[in-house]
Formats: C-alpha cells, sequence, structure tokens
C-alpha cells in the first residue's frame, strides 16, 4: 500500500521541521546567553537533515530524520564591556554566535515545510478515504 | 460484458497503483526538500503505465555476437523506471527540490488519482445497473 507510506514519511518530516524549530527556539532565546552550565557561551545549535527509507522493502520511500545536531562553527560575537563581570583580561564580553537573522529565517523555512506536509497528508488522507468510499452509493 | 468490465477495473487498478506509488515518491521528495544531497525523484507515468499494461517491448536486451557472451538484460532506464528530475534551479547543498514544482505535481497526481476513482466508480455503476436491469 503506497499511499500508506505517505503518511510515514509526511510525519517523518513534520517531526524533522519541529526538531529544526526547536534549534531555532533555542538558539533565539539564548541569543545573548554569555554563559552556560559548561562555563562558555552559547554556540549555536543545527540540525543536518538525512534522507532515511521508512520501510524495508521500499528504498524509494525516502522520509527524513535529524541524523545530528552540529554546533555552530562560526567566530562569537566579541562585545567590548570591561565593565561585565565576564570580560576577559582584555575587557572583552564572548556573546553566542547566534545570528538572529539567520535564525528567523531558518524559522519561516521551517513552518512553511511544516503546513507543505501537513497539506500533503490531508490530501493522502482525503485520497485513501475516496478509496474506502468507492462502493458505497 | 463482464470481461469488458474486468479489462476496464484491471486498467483502472493498475493506473491508481501508479498513481499512488507516484504520490509516495512526490511525498517523499517534498518531505526531503531540506534534506542536504537529496536528489527529486519522479516516474515517467506515460511509459510506466504503457509497462504495467503489458504494451512494452520490456527491457532493452544486448545484442549478442558470440555463444559465450553474457545475455545482458537492460535494467535501469527502461519504461517505468524511477528517474532523477532535472533541477530548475540546484541550491548549493546539492538538493534538487523545488518545492513549488513538487507540490504542483503533487495536487495534479491527486487530481488523476481521483479521476481513476470516479471511472472505478462509473465501472461499478454500470454493472449493478446491468445487474438490476436483468431482474
Amino acid at each position: 500500500m503506497s499511499m500508506l507510506n505517505v503518511f510515514q514519511i509526511s510525519a517523518s518530516a513534520l517531526s524533522a521541521q519541529s526538531m529544526r524549530l526547536n534549534a531555532v527556539a533555542s538558539n533565539l532565546a539564548n541569543a545573548d546567553s554569555a554563559t552556560s552550565s559548561t562555563g562558555e557561551a552559547y554556540k549555536a545549535k543545527q540540525v543536518v537533515f538525512e534522507a532515511v527509507p521508512v520501510t524495508k522493502n521500499d528504498p524509494l520511500a525516502q522520509g527524513v530524520r535529524v541524523k545530528e545536531v552540529v554546533d555552530d562553527k562560526s567566530p562569537p560575537r566579541m562585545v567590548y564591556d570591561p565593565s561585565h563581570p565576564l570580560a576577559d583580561s582584555k575587557g572583552y564580553v564572548t556573546y553566542p554566535n547566534v545570528d538572529a537573522v539567520e535564525e528567523m529565517v531558518n524559522m519561516i523555512s521551517a513552518s512553511r515545510s511544516y503546513q507543505t506536509n501537513a497539506e500533503v497528508m490531508s490530501t493522502a488522507k482525503d485520497l485513501m478515504q475516496r478509496t474506502l468510499a468507492l462502493l458505497q452509493s | 460484458m463482464l470481461g469488458k468490465l474486468d479489462q476496464e477495473l484491471a486498467f483502472v487498478q493498475s493506473a491508481l497503483d501508479l498513481r499512488a506509488r507516484r504520490q509516495e515518491l512526490i511525498a517523499a521528495n517534498i518531505a526531503n526538500a531540506d534534506t542536504p544531497n537529496y536528489k527529486a525523484r519522479d516516474i515517467d507515468f506515460q511509459a510506466a503505465l504503457r509497462s504495467a499494461m503489458g504494451a512494452s517491448a520490456g527491457p532493452l536486451a544486448m545484442t549478442r555476437t558470440a555463444g559465450k557472451h553474457l545475455a545482458g538484460v537492460g535494467g535501469s532506464g527502461g519504461a517505468g523506471a524511477v528517474q532523477y528530475r532535472t533541477a530548475l534551479q540546484p541550491s548549493l547543498d546539492g538538493n534538487t527540490v523545488d518545492s513549488d514544482v513538487e507540490r504542483a505535481h503533487f495536487a495534479e497526481n491527486a487530481m488523476h488519482y481521483q479521476f481513476l476513482l470516479e471511472r472505478a466508480r462509473g465501472t461499478f455503476r454500470t454493472m449493478a445497473q446491468a445487474l438490476e436491469a436483468s431482474r
């Protein structure tokens, strides 16, 4: 039943996109967290998607999953503020490397993808229902 | 009469199977719209339907010029095989999914699926009417 796979594919995309949205929320919330439990400034988190088959016998029905969550490699934001308790010997405070604009773009992209996949699911559901109703009336 | 209805239904059935398969492929494309290095795929519906209805000559065979040659049977590239979509504007991460194109194909495919369902319903109705008339 190919049509049932559509649900699994779209569901995997929904959870992957919501995880991406989680990462965006975490990044934006911590955009100014100059310190953390490790004592270092927060590092922006990015999710990496990977295509995986949802069933064993059909390698072409590929869903998505989050392969890993990686720390953003870009350099931290250094702010000169000698009066800050976390300032280093030169008077600079290390702030997270969160790019608010990039995160907003990421958020919009994730939410659009989420909507699209939800729509795909609803269309597939519609088609299934019509198929089931084939012998009625 | 029943033979004709059966033929009609067989056609609708294989066409529906293919449409469902294509729907699945396009759903996979849409789901992977943000996956790096994912390549969008689709099937050539006409060729696939033709081969499903048994009208095609089958996969391309290789020419054998000596008795000891292997009988090669062309697998890939045959009718109905899953093919990669030519990307209109591939992105830097190697992804070739164009969300709008996929959505258009998805909607189009869903419409075709519904049309085929209507045809199947029509066939069933004809059958029921014929049975009613004979009473």
